[in-house]
C-alpha cells in the first residue's frame, strides 16, 4: 500500500514568501536544489576563464501576446555558445502544465531547472488547494524564487502565459526580480526585430489565424536578421482549453515562403 | 612560486600575480581542462557511444588510458569529454553512490530518462561552482529505442539523435549533422524522430571516421577510443587504436 500520509502533513501557501529560497519542508527536493552560498561566497572561483566551457546559452527570440480569443506563444530554436551554435533544436516554450507555459531566453539551464521546479510548485499548489493555481499566483512563485536567488548570476528572460478564472494570464519575469503583466511582450536578442513586426501589425481584436500568423512572421522576422536566433519557428496557442502546439516550421522553409520567387 | 613558469601557475591554481608592485588581488583558479572527446549515436534498437582515452593537460599528454565512459545501468552509459577529470571522477563516483541508493530505496534500475534528469539535477545542484564536465548519457528507453541526451556544464537536458562533446566538437558535430541529421539536405526525407536510420555497423563505422579525423586536427583527442554498443543483451565493449602522436 502506498503510503499517502504526505497528503496530510501540514502545508505553507507558497506565495507566503516564507519558504523561498532557504528552508521549505520537501527534503527529497533539497538536496537536487543549487546550494545557496553563505560567506564562502567571497571564495567562489573565478569563472571568468572557464566561460567558455560554462556553455550557457544565451541569444534567442520568445514572443507572446494576448489578444480577444487567448495567448499565442511564439519562440525560435537556436542555442549558441558565443559564436557556435550548440544547437538548433532547442525547445524554448516550457510545457509548466497543461494550462501554463513559460519561455526561456538567457541561460537554458536556467530557465528549465526552474520552470521544472515551478510545475512541481503548481502542481502542489493543486492537490492543497484542489483548484488550478492562477497564472498570477504561479508567476509570483517563479518572481520569489527569482529574487531570492538575486546578485547570485542566474540568467533568466521568461514570460509565463497561462488561462484560469480570470481567461488570459501573461507576465514577463527576468532574474533580476521583475515581474510585469502586460498584453505584449517579446525577450532575447532578436526581440527588436519581433517587435517591429508586432508593434506595427498587432490588433487585439484580431482573429485567430491572423494572430497565429502575427506570432509566426515576428520569429520568422527575428531570425532572419539576428544571428542568434535561427532553426525552427514554433508557435503555441492558449485559450479556455489549455495550451495547443499549433506549428513547427524551419526558418528556412518559411523564408522561402514569406519571399517567393527569391534565390 | 616565482620559479614556477606562468602557465603551470595557472593550471595549478596557485594564483601568480607576483611581479606587480601595489595591491595584490588574489584568485582562486580551481579548473584545469584535462580535454578530449566524447560522442553518441543512436539506432532503433541500440546506442553507440564513444570517446577518446587521452588525458592532457595543455600541450602535455599526462595518459594515454584513462576512459571516459561509464556503464551506469545495463541499459544506460555516461560519457564525459571536455572535462576536468577530477569534476569528471567526482561527477562518477557520485552518481554511481545515486544509483546504489536508488535500487535500495526503489528494487529496480532506473529507466534511462530517469539517469539523464538526476545526471541533470546533479549538475544544476553546482550551478554556482560547476563542474567542468559536458556530458553524454545513452542507452536504451523503456520501449527498447536508443537514446541519447545532452547537457551542458550546468544541466540543461535535450533528448537527441546523435552528439558530440569536449575539444572536437567543433569538427565533428557539423559532420554528423549532415550524415545523420541531414540538416543540410533539404530533398532528403527527415530522419525518425527518436533515432537515426542508420545500421548498427554503419554507425560504428561514422564513429571511427570521426575520431580518426578529430585525432588528426585536435591535439587532445588520441589514442584509443572505447566504443561501446548498448542493446537489449547488454553493454559490448570495444576499443578503437588512434595514433599515439
Amino acid at each position: 500500500m502506498m503510503d499517502l500520509a504526505f497528503l496530510d502533513a501540514p502545508f505553507t501557501p507558497a506565495c507566503a514568501g516564507t519558504d523561498e529560497p532557504d528552508g521549505h519542508a520537501l527534503d527529497a527536493l533539497d538536496a537536487a536544489r543549487p546550494a545557496m552560498l553563505g560567506p564562502q561566497r567571497a571564495l567562489m572561483p573565478n569563472l571568468s576563464e572557464v566561460q567558455e566551457h560554462l556553455k550557457i546559452v544565451h541569444g534567442t527570440t520568445t514572443l507572446a501576446f494576448k489578444y480577444k480569443s487567448g495567448v499565442v506563444v511564439a519562440v525560435d530554436s537556436r542555442a549558441s555558445a558565443g559564436a557556435y551554435i550548440a544547437s538548433q533544436n532547442v525547445k524554448k516554450v516550457i510545457e509548466i502544465n497543461q494550462f501554463l507555459l513559460g519561455t526561456m531566453a538567457g541561460g537554458a539551464a536556467d530557465c528549465q531547472y526552474w520552470q521544472r521546479y515551478l510545475g512541481m510548485r503548481c502542481r502542489l499548489f493543486e492537490l492543497n488547494h484542489k483548484e488550478r493555481i492562477s497564472v498570477a499566483a504561479a508567476s509570483k512563485l517563479f518572481q520569489n524564487i527569482l529574487c531570492g536567488y538575486r546578485g547570485y548570476g542566474l540568467s533568466i528572460g521568461t514570460m509565463v502565459a497561462g488561462w484560469d478564472h480570470k481567461g488570459p494570464g501573461l507576465y514577463y519575469l527576468d532574474s533580476e526580480g521583475a515581474r510585469i503583466e502586460g498584453n505584449l511582450f517579446s525577450v532575447g536578442s532578436g526581440s527588436l526585430f519581433a517587435y517591429g513586426i508586432l508593434d506595427s501589425n498587432y490588433k487585439y481584436d484580431m482573429e485567430f489565424a491572423d494572430a497565429i500568423e502575427l506570432g509566426r512572421r515576428a520569429i520568422y522576422h527575428a531570425t532572419h536578421n539576428d544571428a542568434y536566433s535561427g532553426g525552427t519557428v514554433r508557435v503555441y496557442h492558449i485559450d479556455g482549453k489549455g495550451w495547443r502546439r499549433i506549428s513547427e516550421d524551419d526558418a528556412t522553409v518559411l523564408h522561402y515562403q514569406y519571399n517567393p520567387g527569391k534565390k | 612560486m616565482e620559479t614556477m613558469s606562468r602557465d603551470v601557475a595557472a593550471m595549478s591554481g596557485y594564483g601568480a600575480s607576483s611581479a606587480a608592485a601595489g595591491p595584490t588581488m588574489h584568485q582562486w583558479s580551481p579548473y584545469v581542462m584535462n580535454s578530449g572527446t566524447v560522442m553518441a549515436i543512436c539506432g532503433k534498437d541500440f546506442a553507440v557511444i564513444a570517446g577518446d582515452t587521452r588525458m592532457s593537460v595543455g600541450y602535455q599528454i599526462q595518459s594515454r588510458n584513462v576512459g571516459k565512459l561509464l556503464k551506469v545501468t545495463d541499459k544506460a552509459v555516461l560519457g564525459t569529454g571536455g572535462h576536468c577529470q577530477a569534476d569528471t571522477l567526482n561527477l562518477q563516483k557520485l552518481l554511481r553512490a545515486r544509483m546504489v541508493q536508488y535500487e535500495h530505496q526503489n528494487g529496480k534500475t532506473p529507466k534511462t530518462s530517469a539517469v539523464a534528469q538526476l545526471v541533470s539535477q546533479m549538475l544544476y545542484g553546482r550551478r554556482f561552482f560547476p563542474l567542468l564536465t559536458k556530458n553524454i548519457v545513452a542507452g536504451l528507453d523503456e520501449d527498447g529505442v536508443g537514446c541519447v541526451y545532452t547537457f551542458d556544464v550546468v544541466g540543461c537536458l535535450e533528448r537527441v539523435r546523435v552528439a558530440c562533446d569536449g575539444s572536437a566538437e567543433e569538427l565533428i558535430q557539423p559532420v554528423l549533422d549532415n550524415l545523420l541529421e541531414r540538416q543540410h539536405q533539404q530533398d532528403k526525407p527527415k530522419p525518425p524522430p527518436l533515432h537515426v536510420d542508420l545500421s548498427r555497423e554503419d554507425v560504428v563505422n561514422i564513429v571511427k571516421d570521426a575520431f580518426t579525423s578529430a585525432g588528426e586536427r585536435d591535439i587532445t583527442t588520441g589514442d584509443h577510443v572505447d566504443i561501446w554498443v548498448i542493446d537489449a543483451s547488454g553493454v559490448h565493449q570495444e576499443k578503437f587504436d588512434l595514433k599515439y602522436d
